[in-house]
C-alpha cells in the first residue's frame, strides 16, 4: 500500500499500486476456482497456433518463398509474427471484453469494489495488467514454438516479447473501453466480426502493398496492422525508425482506452 | 472527533435527470448511534445511503462524512466505512472465505491479516463451516450474513446497511438482528434503511421517516409513536367490509381519538384499546374479528402519509 490516507486532495487521488494489486489478486483467486476458466485460457492459445500450422505451413508449401521489402523469407516466417501479434490481441481481449463485461454488468463485482477505497482507474489498471499477464502466457509459448520451428531466433524472440506485451496492453485497454459500451451479450457479435476483419486484413496473410491503394491506406489506419508490423519487424530483425510510429499508435490506444474505461466505470457505477 | 457527527448533511439533494430522488434533507448521526431511514420503496433511502457511502455525488447541499468532504476525500472516507448493499454482490467466482480475504485486500490489509479477520468474521456470522464452499449454494440469510461480514472486514467506524433483512424468512431475520445488535453493543455506529417497522423499532435509537425524497418526521421509535399515534390500536374487520369500511368508520365516529378505514380493516386509535372495543359493542356493531395491539411505526407512517408502508 503506497498511498497514505492523508486529508490532502493531492495525495488521495494518487493511484495506489497496492489497490491495483488487490484488483489483480481477485482475478488470481477466481482463476484457481474452477476448470471452466482454464478452458477459456487454453482456447485463446490454440487458435493462432492452428492458423500458423494450416495456413503458414500448409498454404506456405504452395506459395513458396516470399519477397517483402527486398527480403526473401518463407511464407511461414511471414505469417508467424502476425499470428503472434494476433495471439497477443485475442488473449488479452478475451479477458477485457467477456470476463470484464460479466464482472461489470452481471456479477456486480465492480460495484462491490467501488464501495472500498479502490477507484475506477485502479480497477481499469488492475484488470488490464491481469489481462496482459494472462495474454503474455500465450505469446511466450507461441514464441518458443516459433523458435523451435526455426521461424525466428531465440534472441529475436526475446526482443519481440516486450512488443507483444505492448500489443496486449493496447488491445486490452481499447477492448475494456468498448466493453463499457456493450448493452448485452448480442453486442459481442459485432466485436467478433470486427476482430475477425482485423485478423484477415492487417497484413497478416499477405503484404498490405498487394492491396489497392485505398485499402492499403484503410488498413494502415486500423490497430492490428501496427501490431503486426511492429512484431514482424522484431521477429525478422528488421527494426527501423518507422517502428516508432507503431509504438506511438499502440501507446495512444493504451492511454485512450484506460482513460475512457475508467470514465465510463465512474459514470455507470458512481451515480 | 468524538464531538463531531459522523454524518452531517444540510439541504442534501440528489437528482437523476428530471427526477428528484432526495429533496433537501438534513441529517446528523453521532458516533455510537444506531440510526435508521424508514420509508416505502422510492422514498430516497438508497440514494441517500449511496451518497453517504461516497459512491454517488450529491447534486447540491452540504455533506460531511467522518468530518471529511466526500467529493475530495472519498477514498479516505470509504477506507473507514463498511457497506452492505441492498442486493448481494458477493463474488460468485470465489469461495466464502476468499470473498472476505479478497475484499480485505482492497483496504490494503496484508495477506496474513486478511486471513485472520476472515476467520474471525466467519465465526461471528456463523459461517465457519462453509468457509471453503462457493457462495451460490448459500441461503438468502447466509449470503446476507456473509455480506455483513464483508462490510466489517476493515473494522469500520460506520456501517451502512441498505435493507439488511428484506426478503429473508423470520428466522434468518432474527439471527441477523441479533448479530447487528451485538455490533451495536460494541459501539459500532450503524446506519440502516428499512421498510419494516419492527426492524426499525428493534435496532434504531433514532430514525427519520422518509417519503417522496423528504424527511417527514424524526425521533426515537417511541417518541415518534407517542407523537403521531396513540398507545394502542384497535383493528376491526367486518364480514361485509371491503366496500363498506367507510360506512363503518362513520358509525365509529367518536370512539378513540381517530378512525382510519383501510380497504381490509378499520383502525381505531385509542390509548385504551379495550375501552374502545367496549364502546364498539355498546353501539351494536359486530366485527368478525378484533385485535387490540400496541401502536407501531406503521401507524406513524399511516398517520403521516395516509398510506401503508409496504404495499
Amino acid at each position: 500500500m503506497l498511498t497514505t490516507f492523508v486529508a490532502s486532495p493531492a495525495r488521495v487521488t494518487r493511484v495506489s499500486s497496492g489497490r491495483v494489486g488487490a484488483v489483480i489478486n481477485r482475478n488470481v483467486g477466481a482463476l484457481r476456482s474452477g476448470p471452466s476458466y482454464w478452458i477459456v485460457l487454453l482456447s485463446g492459445f490454440f487458435e493462432p497456433l492452428l492458423y500458423l500450422l494450416s495456413i503458414g505451413v500448409g498454404v506456405g508449401a504452395l506459395v513458396g518463398a516470399l519477397t517483402v521489402d527486398g527480403r526473401s523469407m518463407s511464407y511461414a516466417a511471414f505469417v508467424a509474427p502476425a499470428m503472434l501479434a494476433v495471439s497477443a490481441m485475442t488473449g488479452v481481449l478475451a479477458e477485457t471484453t467477456f470476463n470484464f463485461f460479466h464482472k461489470f454488468k452481471y456479477a456486480k463485482t465492480f460495484e462491490a469494489v467501488l464501495a472500498t477505497p479502490v477507484r475506477p482507474i485502479e480497477i481499469a489498471l488492475g484488470e488490464l495488467v491481469w489481462a496482459v499477464t494472462r495474454g503474455s502466457f500465450y505469446t511466450a509459448i507461441f514464441l518458443v514454438v516459433m523458435a523451435v520451428m526455426g521461424l525466428t531466433t531465440p534472441g529475436l524472440a526475446l526482443a519481440a516479447f516486450p512488443a507483444t506485451v505492448l500489443v496486449g496492453l493496447a488491445f486490452g485497454a481499447v477492448g475494456m473501453a468498448v466493453s463499457t459500451l456493450m448493452r448485452g451479450w448480442q453486442d459481442f457479435d459485432l466485436l467478433n466480426i470486427g476482430q475477425f476483419a482485423l485478423f484477415l486484413f492487417s497484413g497478416t496473410f499477405s503484404p498490405v502493398r498487394d492491396y489497392p491503394l485505398v485499402m492499403e491506406i484503410l488498413i494502415q489506419v486500423t490497430p492490428l496492422y501496427h501490431a503486426v508490423e511492429l512484431v514482424r519487424a522484431l521477429c525478422l530483425g528488421a527494426i527501423g525508425l518507422g517502428s516508432l510510429v507503431h509504438v506511438a499508435y499502440l501507446a495512444v490506444m493504451i492511454a485512450g482506452g484506460l482513460w475512457f474505461a475508467s470514465r465510463r466505470l465512474t459514470r455507470m457505477l458512481c451515480v | 472527533m468524538a464531538d463531531q457527527p459522523l454524518i452531517f448533511a444540510r439541504d442534501l439533494v440528489k437528482r437523476f435527470g428530471d427526477f428528484t430522488a432526495v429533496n433537501g434533507i438534513d441529517l446528523e448521526v453521532a458516533p455510537g448511534e444506531a440510526f435508521g431511514f424508514l420509508g416505502p420503496n422510492g422514498a430516497g433511502k438508497s440514494s441517500t445511503m449511496r451518497m453517504i457511502g461516497c459512491v454517488s455525488v450529491p447534486t447540491s447541499g452540504q455533506l460531511r462524512i467522518l468530518g471529511m468532504d466526500p467529493a475530495r476525500e472519498g477514498t479516505a472516507i470509504r477506507a473507514r466505512l463498511g457497506v452492505c448493499p441492498q442486493l448481494d454482490n458477493l463474488d460468485p467466482d470465489l469461495t466464502v472465505r476468499e470473498n472476505l480475504t479478497t475484499y480485505a485486500r482492497y483496504f490494503g490489509l496484508s495477506r496474513a491479516e486478511s486471513g485472520r479477520r476472515a476467520d474471525e468474521l466467519l465465526e461471528f456470522v456463523r459461517l465457519s463451516d462453509r468457509a471453503k464452499g462457493k457462495v451460490e449454494p448459500l441461503s438468502g440469510g447466509m449470503k446476507r450474513r456473509l455480506t455483513i461480514a464483508r462490510a466489517l472486514v476493515n473494522e469500520p467506524d460506520l456501517v451502512l446497511l441498505d435493507e439488511p433483512t428484506t426478503g429473508l424468512d423470520p428466522q434468518a431475520r432474527h439471527l441477523l438482528w441479533e448479530r447487528l445488535f451485538r455490533l451495536k453493543q460494541r459501539g459500532t455506529t450503524l446506519v440502516l434503511t428499512t421498510h419494516y417497522m419492527d426492524e426499525a423499532e428493534q435496532l434504531c435509537d433514532r430514525l427519520v421517516v422518509m417519503d417522496g425524497g423528504k424527511i417527514i418526521a424524526s425521533g426515537s421509535p417511541r417518541s415518534l409513536i407517542e407523537t403521531y399515534s396513540t398507545a394502542e390500536v384497535l383493528e376491526l374487520r367486518f364480514p361485509d367490509g371491503l366496500d363498506l369500511n367507510g360506512d363503518y368508520a362513520a358509525k365509529l365516529e367518536g370512539v378513540g381519538e381517530r378512525i382510519d378505514p383501510l380497504p381490509d380493516r378499520v383502525l381505531v386509535y385509542a390509548d385504551d384499546g379495550d375501552a374502545a372495543l367496549a364502546e364498539v359493542h355498546r353501539r351494536g356493531l359486530t366485527p368478525s374479528s378484533v385485535l387490540v395491539r400496541r401502536s407501531t411505526l406503521e401507524d406513524v407512517f399511516l398517520q403521516l402519509t395516509g398510506r401503508t408502508l409496504v404495499d
